[in-house]
């Protein structure tokens, strides 16, 4: 037997060669895996739910300085997202790869367009002293200033994984286009497309803890 | 050997595809709820505004999870894994606030 | 090997350490994605890690031999028994069994070829050693080693000049590491079964791996997010567990002990599969209870979430949250004796064959036991407010993670070791080294519960003139245990060359992994295995005798 042989026997006992392909294993993976993104933010809430108790006044009113109409619309925005791309695979699934690639293209944009709003969002915070660690938010009332190292924090882990899926999307775009993700082997783009709508998902409990929250 | 040994297990069929209606129908759900309760704790801030999100939230990750994330279509236990997984994260919040309630 | 004559036949014939064409040597070994290899990785990387940490506590013990500074100053004794636990807990307990054991023997128990996901299990072993590079450069670089103990406890943890931020981002790529495995188990066993496999009828030691793992994925992403915001804490002043900023320092304790609790756990259910595995074996007899064994794994798992409140009776919390952990840290013991219970009634009445696995699963079972009753004070409200942050304590985890935990992963090597190389190391000299462990152990870990009854603080580097007497005793304990310790690894190491064949089943075991060859082929099996019988079914065993020379193919 040749080295190439042996080599292949080996590197290829992944999941991925033919004979060992087992979706639905990988979809349990991947649900698994969702599960620990859940628990992450999860710690999260319940240091909010915990602060939020020991002092709701002091929520309600730093709320009142988030700009109510961005979240709104980024909530729009990325629930969009979601439809767009669960149209895309379901695209895929069907054989109409073109327009599997449109709506994850759309999915793209509107990722794009929620972190520029995002972006405005911060930035404003920024200039207006309130980050975390600047002299205005030490001056605040204690109940405040955990509220926004809140904010900063829970929409910055989920920033990050608007990130991540968004680098997750180019990949498989770029794998539908040259077909080695296709009607028969659309795992991968589902398993984005799980990932993108747990992003979602979070996304729907942070709008009213943060911004509907006065 | 190689094939006698590998994916007899199944689980590659083709999936049911579920018509783009539907997930239109799903998203236009989730705004018609994102616009309940934005409008709620615009019009009624305090206790009902906060009471219509503790409720119509919920409802909007069901919608995401059940029809967009498949989970209705999947196998039960993908939904009884799940169900453990938020269980799980519901009894850290409860317990811990058995000390955060009662201080 | 003899060169076969096709593909096909490279992985099932030969064995997994033969050298690959094309992939030889070290390049070979940390390419690979056999799951056998992987776990002989991890082998090799928390065997060092674990000879530095028992390294580090031989010197503490030494410290404590007589009143006063012996050659550790204070300061020094704080780095130093922090780095004991944090390399001791992350680097080898907490992954240990399942990385090193649970990579080679479940996927063979379960009949398959390997892990779900082969390639994530190498990238696995790839974080764990990016994460224990991290733990150990946070040593060297800016602030010197961490004097926080292994908890990290917040305010100290902020404030301290020692290089915490290190330390807990160390923790949190090993907390991935462990999650990725995890995740590649739960989904092998779900997917990768043997056709006749159910999940009843899955080895004992695949249903606490299941559990372990199901804690790793729920648990670990908590502390987690709870290292970073503590790394955040120090670098941008968040103010989470700054009570100057209206943080709460006992909300780091929630967080922190709501992963570390149930990691227990998952220090703990993989031994107690392992014993589950050898008590059968040696009794000639199956396993009593398999359900109620099996379930018991999983009740653990569930209960082992909720009773993290009891590391921190005397920190401040409320009176309500007080009883109600203790009430539920009192139904922890419930399923641990469910399953003591079915060990002893499997070895009722069994043909026993003393051998060195059983002599490790016998004195497991003799430490855990004071490890978990000596665990009872400390559930309760009011004998915890006497011992709690006293030697007692050290004594008492001691029993359970070094005597549940890492004896039980002794008592695995020693079981699967002619598996694993197919040569069985000397018998009359791991018999020698077990006695040495056990007595050593002993006479280490008692006194320090009687220390801390008498009123020893941990973590103390120096203590009043009445308690060196059992200090001594303690640290003389030290000795025995480190020369026994030393003396099984020069055991199980020369066997690697230098053993006797061992034949595919040298214990007469039942299971899988014992009727393929030893060493296993890369593939693992010749014919996939199908399953008609039980997993502790001795019937043909007993009524061929059995013939510890024979091969399976």
């Amino acid at each position: 037997m040749s080295a190439d042989h042996a080599h292949a026997l080996e590197a290829g006992r992944g999941n991925d060669l033919p004979v060992h392909r087992d979706d639905e294993g990988s979809k349990t993976g991947m649900w698994l895996f969702l599960f620990t993104e859940l628990l992450l933010f999860g710690g999260l809430f319940l240091i909010y739910a915990v602060y939020r108790s020991m002092d709701g006044a002091a929520f309600h009113h730093a709320a009142e300085e988030l700009n109510r109409t961005l979240g709104v619309t980024n909530t729009v925005v990325l629930l969009t997202s979601s439809l767009t791309m669960v149209l895309s695979v379901s695209a895929l699934q069907r054989g109409n790869r073109s327009r599997s690639l449109a709506m994850l293209t759309a999915t793209f944009l509107l990722s794009c367009c929620f972190l520029v709003i995002k972006y405005f969002e911060w930035s404003a915070k920024y200039h207006h002293g309130i980050f975390p660690g600047t002299e205005h938010i030490h001056a605040l009332p204690a109940g405040e200033g955990l509220f926004f190292s809140l904010y900063f924090m829970m929409t910055g882990l989920h920033g990050i994984h608007v990130v991540i899926g968004m680098i997750a999307m180019a990949i498989v775009f770029a794998k539908v286009r040259s077909g080695s993700i296709n009607q028969d082997r659309h795992g991968a783009l589902e398993y984005v497309g799980l990932y993108w709508h747990l992003v979602d998902l979070i996304w729907v409990f942070l709008l009213p803890l943060f911004y509907l929250t006065n | 050997m190689n094939h006698s040994h590998s994916m007899t297990h199944g689980g590659n069929a083709r999936p049911h595809v579920l018509p783009d209606g539907l997930f239109v129908g799903i998203w236009v759900g989730l705004l018609l709820l994102t616009a309940a309760t934005v409008s709620a704790s615009v019009f009624f801030p305090g206790k009902i505004g906060i009471l219509v999100a503790v409720l119509v939230t919920p409802a909007k990750a069901a919608l995401i999870l059940m029809y967009f994330m498949h989970l209705k279509y999947e196998k039960p236990a993908f939904v009884a894994m799940f169900l453990v997984a938020v269980g799980i994260l519901a009894i850290f919040m409860g317990l811990t606030f058995f000390d955060y309630l009662h201080r | 090997m003899a060169a076969p004559s096709s593909v096909a036949a490279f992985g099932t014939t030969g064995s997994y350490l033969d050298t690959f064409p094309g992939r030889r040597g070290l390049w070979g070994w940390l390419t690979t994605v056999d799951h056998k290899k992987i776990g002989l990785m991890y082998a090799a990387a928390m065997f060092t890690f674990f000879l530095v940490g028992m390294a580090l506590g031989f010197l503490i013990r030494l410290e404590l031999l007589q009143p006063g500074t012996q050659f550790i100053g204070p300061k020094t004794y704080n780095s130093v028994f922090t780095l004991h636990g944090v390399i001791m807990i992350f680097l080898f307990i907490v992954p240990g069994i399942p990385a090193i054991l649970g990579n080679f023997i479940l996927p063979l128990q379960l009949g398959a070829e390997d892990v779900a996901f082969p390639r994530l299990n190498l990238l696995s072993w790839y974080v764990y050693m990016v994460g224990a590079v991290m733990a150990l450069a946070s040593l060297f670089i800016s602030g010197g080693p961490i004097d926080t103990g292994w908890t990290f406890y917040a305010p100290y943890a902020v404030n301290t000049q020692t290089n915490v931020s290190w330390a807990v981002l160390a923790a949190f790529v090993l907390g991935f590491s462990s999650i990725l495995t995890g995740m590649n188990f739960i989904t092998t066993i779900h997917r990768l079964r043997a056709p006749g496999m159910g999940f009843f009828g899955m080895p004992l030691f695949c249903w606490g791996l299941y559990a372990t793992s199901w804690i790793q994925i729920i648990a670990t992403p908590v502390v987690g997010i709870t290292l970073v915001l503590l790394f955040l804490e120090r670098t941008l002043g968040i103010g989470f567990f700054d009570p100057s900023r209206g943080g709460d320092p006992i909300l780091y304790q929630h967080l922190f002990w709501i992963y570390s609790h149930p990691v227990v756990y998952v220090m703990i259910l993989p031994a107690m599969g392992i014993i589950s595995e050898i008590l059968p074996t040696f009794a000639r007899r199956t396993i009593f209870g398999y359900k109620a064994i099996a379930m018991s794994s999983m009740a653990i798992a569930v209960v082992g979430y909720l009773v993290w409140g009891h590391h921190m009776f005397t920190v401040g919390m409320s009176d309500t949250a007080r009883w109600i952990f203790s009430i539920l840290t009192f139904f922890v013991a419930v399923p641990t004796g469910v399953k003591v219970f079915n060990w002893m009634a499997t070895l009722y009445r069994g043909s026993i064959e003393v051998r060195v696995p059983l002599l490790y699963a016998l004195g497991w079972v003799f430490l855990f036991s004071i490890g978990g009753l000596t665990g009872l004070a400390n559930g309760a409200l009011a004998t915890d407010i006497h011992i709690h942050d006293t030697a007692y304590i050290v004594g008492h985890f001691h029993y359970t993670m070094f005597g549940g935990a890492v004896i039980g992963m002794f008592a695995g090597l020693h079981f699967w070791f002619p598996k694993i190389y197919g040569r069985m190391y000397d018998e009359k000299r791991a018999t020698w080294a077990w006695g040495l462990i056990m007595v050593g152990f002993n006479t280490l870990y008692f006194p320090m519960l009687i220390l801390g009854i008498m009123g020893m603080p941990r973590r103390y580097q120096d203590y009043l003139p009445q308690f060196s007497f059992w200090h001594m005793v303690s640290t003389i304990g030290s000795w025995i245990l480190v020369a026994g310790i030393l003396l099984m690894f020069f055991n199980l190491l020369r066997a690697i060359r230098h053993g006797k064949i061992a034949g595919d089943n040298p214990w007469g075991a039942t299971t899988l992994e014992w009727k393929t060859s030893s060493p296993p082929p890369l593939l693992n099996f010749a014919q996939a295995p199908v399953v008609t019988t039980g997993p502790y079914d001795f019937t043909e065993i007993l009524a061929k005798g059995h013939d510890p020379e024979a091969k399976s193919l």
